[in-house]
């Protein structure tokens, strides 16, 4: 079964094709890396996974449902979930209640108007479980604002990670994370159970390919190459223009 | 601990509110009771522009309309007071409005926003100024008569029992936003306010958020316009003009948005300020604009939480 089938996705921003088209499939459970050069349009395709953009031209399936033109909300209800490159948190919100909105996304209370969010005993105790195993159940009431940038980049995939959404889009997770967290955090996602698919876009290599079984490398918008670790890593084309250029 | 200090205050301020009437003169007891109207649509803009993130120069539309309608029931229609149909009536209206509203001003975001809702509630005004015959045009319609409640002993009349009258709506509404701020939709509309793409990302309708955000604003704004129009007996086009959404929007930032009591204290110095400045010149404008600066560059962070700073040190 495919998590996600991307069919002949192009994406024009003016008249810059950030995209150009793209057909790739992701099957359930499996992880894929994303990687390329800055400005290979990495970030633009999690955009329009998610929903945050629509591709001006191609179709998108999840879970065999075509998803192309589906709000992002709709799509987070078929199981998508994301981490934001650039922090995306809720600054002037404590851990916890960034924590709660998470939980809260997939039950009923967003729509009560007049019993509190803290006389939910069941998210309280669920967040407080999620918060104790990341450590960071001391720092619950610290507004998101004033956490350090390493503890808002954890609590960017913590988020993310609570609501237990089936494909998950991780866009630079460990960026800002020091090499221990970053280790754990691929210590983590390898250790997830196979119902997760993971899609990953990560700068940091030891990451990418310990957690990647599948890579796929995007160049200007194109879909260089697209297959197992050894067979991308021994490609000339990419070792020309990505991995030679570190060199 | 601070909670406590918090229900502290606020009783003591309720006692204050009561026994206004027997100490103040009755001029002042009728101000105060404009105060409490105003804090109303005041805290009710707060639900958008500092939990929603939604700042509005178009609440009036709400307001207004609900004083419209009423005074049209009231005048034209039952040729005297008819208290809960014209309640009701007046609420709803403002939601309706709302409803409408809503449905294409929160497909933008910003100044696109506060632009489109600016314009679409300055059509409700155009409606009001040129409909003669329905709205009595720039004149307005004058002799609203007030509700009968001589049946619980009440005589609006009177000024005291006008006031204990808004006094109790002004309690109820103040309770009922209380709670929906602290909700789990209010919690919802803080996040909307802090991330909207993270809450998209969450799987939030955030549009349906700001959806039902915008209606239950309303109706409060809707109750306000509702009790304006039995204060002043009569209703006029300027019930529905920037001007007033302006004020309403400086009551909120002056008193410190996102703090829902905040805003009532802002209603009360705008209030008290207009009504002293208009005994002495007509270009209350230029005062209201003074006020704003002098807001932004002295207490940013509105005048609620700066009394909280100093009742900590």
């Amino acid at each position: 079964m495919e998590a996600l089938v991307v069919e002949n996705v192009s994406m024009d921003f003016g008249g810059l094709r950030a995209l150009n088209a793209l057909s790739f499939s992701v099957s359930v459970g499996e992880r894929l890396a994303i990687i390329g050069p800055n400005g290979a349009g990495k970030t633009t395709l999690f955009q329009i996974l998610s929903g945050m953009l629509t591709p001006t031209t191609g179709r998108i399936f999840a879970f065999g449902k075509e998803i192309t033109k589906l709000p992002p909300h709709q799509r987070a209800a078929l199981g998508l979930g994301r981490t934001f490159q650039i922090t995306n948190l809720f600054f002037n919100l404590t851990v916890l209640d960034n924590l709660l909105l998470g939980l809260e996304a997939t039950g009923h209370t967003r729509f009560n108007p007049v019993r509190p969010v803290s006389t939910y005993g069941r998210l309280l105790k669920q967040a407080e479980e999620i918060l104790r195993q990341w450590g960071m159940w001391e720092r619950r009431d610290v507004p998101v604002r004033s956490l350090s940038y390493g503890e808002q980049r954890q609590l960017e995939i913590v988020l993310t990670l609570s609501q237990k959404r089936s494909i998950l889009l991780l866009d630079e997770p460990t960026c800002g994370l020091s090499p221990e967290e970053a280790k754990s955090f691929t210590a983590m996602i390898s250790g997830f159970s196979r119902d997760f698919t993971v899609l990953l876009i990560d700068h940091d290599m030891d990451v990418t390919f310990e957690i990647a079984e599948k890579v796929m490398v995007l160049h200007y918008g194109q879909l260089l190459v697209h297959g197992l670790p050894g067979e991308v890593k021994s490609n000339p084309r990419v070792q020309e223009i990505y991995m030679g250029a570190e060199e | 601990m601070k909670d406590k200090t918090g229900l502290v205050v606020a009783l003591v301020l309720f006692a204050c509110l009561i026994v206004v009437p027997p100490l103040l003169p009755t001029f002042y007891t009728g101000l105060v009771t404009l105060i409490l109207i105003f804090a109303i649509f005041a805290m009710s803009l707060d639900i958008l522009q500092g939990y929603t993130g939604l700042a509005s120069l178009g609440h009036a539309a709400f307001l207004g309309t609900a004083a419209y309608v009423v005074a049209i029931l009231n005048v034209k229609v039952f040729k005297g007071p008819h208290f809960t149909v014209e309640l009701i009536a007046g609420i709803l209206s403002a939601a309706f409005v709302a409803a409408i509203f809503g449905l294409f001003v929160l497909r933008s975001r910003q100044t696109y926003f506060l632009m489109i809702l600016l314009a679409s509630s300055m059509m409700l005004w155009g409606i009001a100024f040129k409909w003669r015959s329905l709205t009595g045009g720039d004149d307005g319609l004058p002799g609203i008569a007030r509700p009968n409640l001589s049946a619980i002993h009440l005589n609006l009349a009177n000024t005291t029992h006008f006031y204990y009258f808004v006094l109790l709506f002004f309690l109820i509404a103040i309770i009922l936003m209380y709670l929906v701020v602290r909700s789990s939709f209010g919690h919802t509309l803080m996040g909307i306010r802090e991330s909207e793409t993270r809450m998209q990302a969450l799987g939030y309708n955030i549009w349906l958020q700001k959806y039902l955000a915008f209606i239950v604003s309303s109706v409060f704004a809707g109750l306000a316009g509702v009790l304006l129009v039995y204060y002043n007996g009569f209703v006029s086009p300027s019930e529905l003009h920037l001007v007033l959404s302006a004020e309403a929007l400086i009551m909120v930032i002056l008193g410190g948005s996102g703090t829902l009591f905040g805003p009532a204290i802002g209603a009360a110095i705008i209030t008290l300020i207009k009504n002293f400045v208009s005994g002495y010149t007509e270009h209350w404008m230029i005062i209201l604009g003074a006020i704003y600066i002098a807001t932004v560059v002295l207490a940013p962070q509105g005048v609620y939480r700066l009394i909280k700073q100093l009742m900590r040190k």
